[in-house]
């Protein structure tokens, strides 16, 4: 049923915007053959704005969801999510090091890397924090995740202070650039991005269900996880690695878009239960169509200009999940 | 990620910096006989994409031609009855084609690069115009847009105008004899001051109205310290009118700590500006030239 929702969110993302360029009529165009019928703008809108931009929000969307719900399981912790793993500081520090130096010291490696550097270092910046919070949480072969958490949030301090040092330097439309990109956006949405992110995240969102086992045991404790069979030190090493992986493409690809990694695993456990087998794919469909209505409602609201969607995912998701929350909170307890 | 076979990373870097320069070269070379060429069709759907650039628009009394704006161009007040496609560097591509321009005259700080990129592949004429806080820079602005337009007399009389006007004022400078020195502060929202330093359009501002930046050793707008503003101690102090959290009046500069110890404010050397007209550096820059150095040196205007 999910699916189907998400097949009728994606028409949806594909056939509205701000120009009237009609899917429909650009869709026929290319089943018939007729493309000369079409003007130049109308296929552009299409086929370079709208349908790279509806396949970033579905692999987004899906990425942000399903990393939230495996962190929350392997965390045992409702509220944690991809972030954790300092995903997202390290990524935005990457970001905001490449919007403010790249002009100046690093313009070399910016030119080099063209119009992408900024998604490269976000995604650069993710995995790097990642793996040195993994060797600091690791000793003696084994992860302490109670560690992680706590050298997590050190790392993101750390990071922090980092930033506000770039920003101080920064100049205004720096300033700017950086706000927007904290704010998440899919507006850059190009075939080159898609082609980026997809053979990263795509993978690990249908992969995913094979870690649902091991969640399910984690549940009880990590050493009765153990007892069930879990393989418990490489079953945290690829479900935190997938994470950051899956994290920093999409990060990387759209800036920081918060929310969607708390409140989709919440839900879909709330409506059919904690049992990671089908958490995981759900989630992943969910937390794709939440982020196509949520750009939807980003690219209309305020055309023909549009809104951040960090700003949307936040408005819609929170009134949402607090109502929710309120209503069922006996069954929030994982 | 990019992977290359060939070749050392810097002879790589130098390599695609010299193919940059190349495509630039190559674009010029069609700007250049887009000019040319007589024949080209005059663009009737404008979009104008940076305040100084309507702002030049409006001035060669092309508006009607305009079709759209971004959320940085607020002058002259009828041009926000104009759509806005949003800030000048975050456009949406999707949005910008909706407005259906045939011409854009962007500054040159647009962004984001990915959504311009994808709007250059549409067709849609697209000039950019430089970002320059200079008298060159706002008279080869103005050629630019005019020449876009398909209007180059136009742009020689407005060019002519605006120089005039700033000759006019730098005659008045030459009676000056011991030259001011000002800080220019952006705002002041919690008795913290941010400051202009050097490449700003403040300082372009201070320098066409023949005075000093107080402030030059940092670059853009920063918080500046109570003790380095005893320090700079400027003879004037300009501050912007009427833009909410912005503003600042007289009673707060002289009721600040260190701003109200300055000569500036024991002094009652206080000017506020309108910050569109004194930032905006399109072809108002001289009428701002003049009336600042009219309330810096106290010429009568």
């Amino acid at each position: 049923m999910l699916g189907l929702a998400l097949i009728v969110t994606a028409l949806l993302s594909l056939a509205s915007g701000a120009t009237d360029s009609s899917a429909f009529a650009v869709g026929y165009a290319y089943f018939t053959g007729q493309q000369g019928s079409l003007s130049l703008v109308e296929r552009v809108v299409i086929t370079d704005i709208r349908a790279p931009r509806t396949l970033l929000g579905i692999l987004i969307g899906a990425s942000l969801a399903v990393s939230g719900a495996i962190m929350q399981g392997l965390f045992r912790n409702p509220l944690a999510d991809p972030g954790i793993v300092g995903v997202q500081a390290g990524a935005g520090l990457g970001a905001v090091t490449f919007i403010v130096l790249g002009t100046s010291i690093l313009s070399p490696v910016s030119a080099f890397l063209g119009i992408y550097h900024v998604p490269f270092a976000a995604f650069l910046g993710g995995l790097a924090t990642t793996f040195l919070l993994y060797r600091l949480s690791t000793s003696n072969g084994v992860t302490s995740v109670a560690t992680m958490l706590l050298a997590g949030i050190a790392l993101s301090a750390m990071a922090g202070a980092i930033t506000g040092l770039l920003v101080f330097v920064a100049d205004d439309q720096q300033l700017r650039d950086l706000t927007f990109w904290g704010l998440g956006s899919l507006a850059g949405a190009t075939w080159t991005k898609v082609a980026v992110t997809a053979p990263i995240i795509l993978p690990i969102t249908v992969l995913a269900p094979m870690l649902a086992r091991g969640l399910n045991a984690m549940a009880l404790g990590e050493a009765n996880a153990g007892h069930l069979g879990v393989q418990i030190q490489p079953f945290k090493r690829v479900a935190i690695i997938a994470v950051a992986a899956a994290t920093g493409a999409s990060v990387a690809a759209s800036g920081g878009i918060g929310f969607v990694g708390i409140v989709v695993p919440h839900l879909i456990r709330i409506s059919i239960g904690p049992d990671h087998r089908y958490l995981l794919p759900a989630s992943a469909l969910a937390g794709a169509i939440m982020l196509l209505l949520a750009d939807a409602i980003a690219r209309q609201i305020v055309s023909p200009a549009e809104l951040p969607i960090g700003i949307v995912t936040a408005f819609i998701g929170a009134p949402f999940f607090l109502g929710i929350l309120l209503r069922r909170r006996s069954l929030l307890d994982i | 990620m990019l992977v290359h076979r060939n070749g050392h990373p810097l002879i790589l870097i130098s390599r695609a910096i010299g193919q940059r320069f190349l495509a630039v070269a190559i674009s010029m070379v069609f700007i250049w006989s887009g000019y040319a060429s007589a024949e080209e069709p005059e663009a009737k759907r404008v979009l104008a994409i940076g305040g100084a650039v309507t702002e030049i628009v409006y001035a060669l009394g092309e508006d009607d031609r305009l079709i759209g704006r971004d959320s940085t161009s607020t002058f002259p007040p009828e041009a926000t009855n104009l759509p806005d496609v949003g800030y000048i560097r975050a456009l949406s591509p999707e949005g910008v084609l909706s407005v259906n321009p045939d011409l854009i005259l962007a500054r040159e700080n647009n962004g984001p690069p990915e959504a311009v990129d994808v709007l250059k592949s549409t067709g849609v004429t697209w000039v950019d115009v430089p970002d320059d806080f200079s008298v060159e820079g706002v008279d080869e602005n103005i050629r630019i847009v005019a020449e876009a337009l398909g209007v180059p007399q136009k742009g020689d009389e407005l060019r002519r105008r605006v120089a005039s006007e700033i000759a006019a004022v730098q005659q008045r400078l030459d009676g000056v004899r011991t030259q001011k020195t000002v800080m220019f502060v952006l705002s002041m929202r919690d008795n913290r001051i941010m400051a202009a330093g050097f490449n700003t359009a403040a300082d372009g501002i201070i320098r066409l109205s023949g005075a000093r930046n107080v402030i030059d050793v940092f670059e853009g707008y920063k918080p500046l310290s109570d003790e380095a503003i005893l320090k700079a101690a400027p003879d004037v102090i300009v501050t912007m009118a009427g833009r909410g959290d912005h503003g600042a009046d007289d009673e707060q500069v002289k009721s600040h700590p260190a701003l109200g110890r300055t000569p500036a404010a024991l002094n009652n050397e206080i000017i506020q500006v309108d910050g569109l007209l004194m930032l905006g550096f399109g072809p108002r820059t001289g009428l701002a030239a003049q009336q600042l150095a009219s309330a810096i040196y106290g010429f009568e205007s």
